[in-house]
């Protein structure tokens, strides 16, 4: 078992060493002088050379990678060229809208859609499973955006129960906090919630065609306790592992929406970065949010092996 | 090949892929699917026939005009024709749907067998890809077009990159159990090239997989190149596609929500039938192919 949990938690060292490479040669790869293109294309030459040098780009490519290598894994994620400020406060101001979207957003997702995958599952072939069969095709296919402005249509600007952009915090109390994170959490859960429920369901569903399903009927089980504690605990493993791949929709979502809704989170922090080139930032928030999915994917798989006895490695 | 019905296997058709394609043809997600789809390309392919004038055209003296008989879906902010704009944004959504799927199977086929045959470029292949996995899609996507001045090239590039780990997972899975078949071991045995091997034994049993995830692969495009436009970092804004008239849309929404409203129905719609397109043939070309992926 500790051998186990070793060697998956040594496995996250090559993972987050491709990472940093790639998010290191995404500036120092693009066409052109990445001073430059910082600088943006009206800048004086003295104005280049000082970004040059403040970023360390006079020197060879290897040393280069080093000292940002060792600066990032001492927790300096670098400053930001357009405010002068640490990207890691930069994201520490921004990361309580964004964690608290992206929490109700799991919290919602996995309470609707293992329940709702389990009882389409387990009567396959029912109306509740065709409809979430259609339901979960549908929701693939409406990007979250588009998702987004429908609700506000509906729900803020006709019906008028939501206000229709901005964020409230949890500090401000429950209700407020929950008028305004209601919208987008359902909006950026649609999909995950789709994701969990389709795996769910096929989870179960094989499940239900074991020996040891017939066994507990035979004894005479409850039909709904052979669904819950029979089936639904052996398809667990599938289920908690589409949940954390999952979590890379919601990091791709949260960015998408908070624009849609105009919250101050981190994925706001990283558009507006992008659009204005600032790479620091840009480079903080992907290496961050990547640990962040590869860390939740990490405790996972070691949670399979303490909870599952049939994992062993 | 389970799959077949026993007439079908009777009859034993010269390729079995042609067979499975015709049965296929009866699945009814295919048929909506590729209905609705062959419906979209063959808007894009004659939007100049469908009573539309230029995309591009911009008439300030009709700013925010609402549907009419002249304009049928309305003006939008510059004037322009809205209907118009729609048809030919699917151009632009298929050109990069099309393209991401073309060259992201292209790549992934092409580092899939060579790391799924030679083990020791397998270690380092995988470990590659497993970082870029790590890193969230969009992300990757957004920051790549970031580095490039906006065009259709850098957009396809950018959608590209991280979807060649997904193709390169599929068609190593499939180089490794295909390479200890018995058929494999007899080419080996006779002296036949690697290359040819892998041309030639291996790759044919990749395509029936490949071509479901091609479809996904597709889809996601579509819906990442409208989101990264919405944001104002996709398709250079001359070009009329769905998420860029979105994103002008709206600074408008309150007052004219058709403005995005209308390519996002088409949007929408775009995926929806891939997406049946693809999941029907993921139901009848193999129904194992599913927990691959």
């Amino acid at each position: 078992m500790l051998a186990f949990i070793a060697k998956r938690m040594l496995a996250v060292i090559p993972v987050m060493a491709v990472v940093s490479i790639v998010v290191f040669l995404l500036l120092r790869l693009s066409p052109g002088d990445p001073a430059l293109v910082i600088a943006g294309e009206n800048a004086d030459a003295e104005a280049v050379q000082r970004i040059r040098v403040a970023l360390g780009l006079d020197q060879p490519l290897l040393t280069q990678f080093l000292v940002w290598l060792r600066t990032m894994l001492s927790g300096d994620l670098g400053t930001s060229i357009f405010t002068n400020l640490p990207v890691a406060d930069l994201i520490l101001q921004r990361v309580e809208p964004t964690l608290s979207l992206a929490l109700a957003t799991m919290i919602f997702a996995i309470l609707v859609a293992v329940p709702l995958g389990t009882v389409a599952g387990a009567t396959a072939g029912s109306w509740l499973d065709r409809t979430l069969m259609v339901v979960s095709v549908v929701g693939f296919s409406v990007p979250a955006f588009v998702l987004g402005y429908c609700m506000i249509y509906v729900f803020s600007l006709q019906l008028g129960w939501a206000p229709v952009q901005g964020f409230t915090s949890i500090s401000k109390g429950f209700l407020p906090f929950l008028r305004t994170i209601a919208l987008p959490t359902v909006t950026l859960g649609l999909a995950y919630m789709v994701l969990i429920a389709r795996i769910t369901r096929a989870s179960v569903l094989e499940m239900m065609g074991e020996d040891f399903i017939r066994t507990a009927r035979a004894k005479g089980v409850v039909e709904r306790l052979v669904v819950t504690h029979h089936a639904l605990r052996n398809a667990a493993i599938p289920i908690l592992t589409v949940i954390g791949i999952g979590v890379a929709l919601l990091i791709s979502g949260v960015v998408v929406i908070e624009t849609v809704f105009n919250i101050p989170g981190v994925g706001r922090l990283v558009v507006d970065a992008i659009l204005k080139r600032d790479y620091p930032v840009i480079q903080g928030v992907i290496l961050l949010f990547s640990a962040v999915y590869v860390l939740i994917n990490l405790t996972i798989d070691i949670g399979y092996a303490l909870l599952d006895p049939r994992v062993r490695y | 090949m389970t799959m077949l019905s026993p007439q079908l296997a009777g009859e034993a058709p010269r390729n079995p892929l042609l067979g499975l394609l015709g049965q296929a043809l009866r699945n009814p997600s295919v048929l909506v699917g590729g209905f609705i789809v062959a419906a979209i390309v063959g808007m894009a392919i004659a939007a100049p026939l469908l009573g539309t004038v230029d995309p591009v055209r911009i008439d300030p003296a009709v700013r925010l005009r609402p549907p009419s008989d002249l304009a049928w879906f309305g003006t939008d902010l510059f004037g322009r024709d809205v209907y118009s704009r729609v048809v030919y944004g699917a151009r632009s959504s298929l050109l990069v749907g099309l393209s991401v799927a073309a060259f992201a199977t292209a790549f992934g086929v092409l580092i899939g067998l060579v790391g799924g045959y030679f083990r020791a470029v397998d270690i380092v292949v995988m470990r590659v890809m497993d970082g870029l996995m790590a890193i969230p899609t969009f992300l990757l996507a957004i920051a790549l077009v970031s580095l490039t001045r906006a065009s259709i090239g850098t957009v396809v590039l950018a959608l590209t990159i991280p979807e060649i780990p997904r193709v390169v997972r599929l068609v190593r899975s499939v180089v490794l159990t295909v390479r200890e078949e018995p058929y494999v071991e007899a080419a080996i045995s006779v002296g036949t090239p690697t290359p040819l091997i892998l041309l030639r034994h291996i790759l044919p049993s990749t395509i029936a997989p490949l071509l479901v995830l091609g479809t996904y692969v597709c889809a996601q495009a579509i819906l990442v190149e409208a989101a990264l436009s919405f944001l104002g970092s996709g398709l250079p804004p001359e070009i009329p596609s769905w998420g860029n008239m979105i994103s002008e849309g709206r600074t408008f929404f309150q007052v004219t929500p058709r403005l995005v409203f209308l390519p996002s129905l088409f949007l929408a719609l775009t995926v929806l039938g891939i997406n049946l397109l693809g999941d029907g043939l993921r139901d009848t070309l193999d129904p194992r192919i599913a927990k691959r992926m």
